[in-house]
């Protein structure tokens, strides 16, 4: 198995430095062979620029991929987005040599050439195929016994053809991920909803775009949860900062802790919150911290 | 500007080449009933389907920019239309034509300039550093040379001119569309 190279994106560093820790802690932890990816940019992001030119979605995609590439490593994402964008551009480049020829013809002017033999996985994906509920459990040192509601974001399986990870109606890798830390992942309601920032809505029609994420966040609520678990910063954002959103926008009050999947394993293999970019100066996360303290109390 | 205008004038048969795969399409409607953004917002994907490739109106449909990319459509389809993949050549065409959102020009620029949608600021260098991470992040941030490679990527592609508020370019399409 080749070694990874992590790609940041833009909301992973710019945004929620947490999650970059706590990837970068657990991946040390599980003793997971993965460098930095000097030189990175946006992927770029799939539901903007995608929409407005192939050409560039792809060049800028591939010079991404051309640097894992030089380093022989695959791309590990921790982001629907970023997944989505170099899976589909690796897949192009593996596929369409014309495609591939027309990308190199821009490549060339910055001295560098695609190739397309490497892989581009998700940390969610990469965890489960590679390791496997049985064996993220042996890792775990603070089981955490706390209900969730998993949001698997649409680019993480969709579309099906092209992500190989089985069918988008009820697809369960994900819950068993969170089950092997001691979690239950709780069923609710449009569960594989859209969190509502994709394709663009978000940076251009975001009240619309907050209807979407009222909508799944009454579910979850109804559901009676203790936090809800992502996959992806750009969802997260949209179900975090988006609760601050919605209440200044109709009053209505969530109140739910949102994590990303790899703070939520960096709390079991026992870091602690603030090493994970967890803020416990919120009220809503201080909650969660107190309930899972309590548990290893007793 | 000539050539633009004659980019104009095959505005339909874009459309058209775009769209092919629509023409299957039975007006099922399984598409609509799965479309999240459809129960919040006005969006009838069911409707852009049926008009995708049949007029230019739909570059001018608000409704085009109201689709999350979220694929439950394309999955469901009975007939197999690639539906997001078409919304997404559709909006090309529209960018193309220099019709696009303010926002989204906005995002543009930022690429250009940071390599970065979401570039960093002030307030989370801090958030950075007091975690223990670096100020800045190991990417076209940190490096200069990397940046200057984007953007140079970026100018072969012609991407400049999705940044470029063009409005002799809007006049055009208006008299076109």
């Amino acid at each position: 198995m080749r070694g990874l190279s992590l790609f940041l994106g833009c909301l992973v560093p710019n945004r929620y430095p947490g999650i970059e820790l706590a990837t970068k802690l657990c991946l040390a932890k599980m003793d997971i062979d993965c460098s930095d990816l000097p030189g990175a940019s946006c992927c770029p992001a799939p539901g903007v620029f995608r929409s407005f030119d192939k050409t560039s979605w792809l060049t800028l995609a591939s010079r991404n991929i051309v640097l894992s590439e030089e380093l022989e490593r695959d791309v590990l994402t921790i982001c629907n987005g970023c997944f989505s964008t170099l899976a589909d551009a690796n897949h192009i480049i593996q596929d369409d040599e014309k495609a591939k020829e027309k990308v190199n013809i821009h490549l060339l002017k910055i001295g560098r050439q695609v190739k397309g033999n490497i892989d581009v996985r998700h940390i969610i994906e990469y965890l489960y195929q590679e390791y496997g509920p049985e064996k993220i459990s042996s890792f775990v040192e603070r089981p955490l016994d706390v209900r969730i509601a998993v949001h698997y974001g649409c680019h993480l399986i969709k579309p099906t053809k092209d992500r190989g990870l089985g069918n988008s109606e009820r697809p369960v890798f994900f819950d068993e991920l969170i089950t092997a830390l001691g979690a239950t992942s709780v069923d609710y309601p449009d569960k594989m909803a859209c969190c509502g920032a994709g394709g663009g809505m978000r940076s251009a029609m975001k009240e619309r775009s907050l209807k979407m994420t009222e909508a799944k966040l009454a579910k979850i609520q109804e559901a009676g949860v203790d936090c809800i678990v992502n996959s992806c910063p750009f969802c997260h954002m949209q179900l975090d900062s988006g609760q601050d959103d919605i209440k200044e926008l109709t009053g209505t009050e969530f109140e739910i802790p949102v994590l990303h999947y790899t703070q939520l394993l960096g709390l079991a293999l026992g870091f602690p919150a603030e090493m994970l970019g967890i803020d416990t100066s919120i009220e809503k996360n201080r909650k969660l911290m107190e309930l899972l303290d309590s548990q290893l109390e007793s | 500007m000539d050539e633009m205008t004659g980019e104009n004038i095959n505005i339909n048969e874009q459309l058209k080449e775009a769209s092919t795969n629509a023409l299957r399409c039975m007006q099922c409607g399984v598409c609509s009933s799965s479309c999240p953004s459809g129960r919040h917002t006005s969006l009838n994907i069911r409707k852009l389907v049926k008009i995708a490739g049949r007029s230019s109106d739909i570059l001018k449909s608000d409704e085009l920019w109201m689709c999350t990319t979220c694929y439950n459509c394309q999955e469901r389809c009975p007939r197999g239309i690639d539906i997001v993949d078409t919304i997404l050549k559709i909006r090309s065409i529209s960018a193309y034509h220099n019709i696009i959102l303010p926002e989204h020009r906005a995002v543009c620029q930022m690429l250009l300039k940071y390599g970065h949608a979401v570039p960093i600021n002030d307030d989370y260098k801090i958030k950075r550093t007091e975690m223990g991470l670096e100020e800045l992040p190991e990417t076209v941030h940190k490096y200069t040379d990397s940046l200057n490679e984007v953007k140079e990527l970026l100018t072969s592609c012609g991407f400049e001119r999705f940044t470029e508020d063009n409005t002799d370019e809007n006049k055009t399409m208006e008299n076109t569309a």
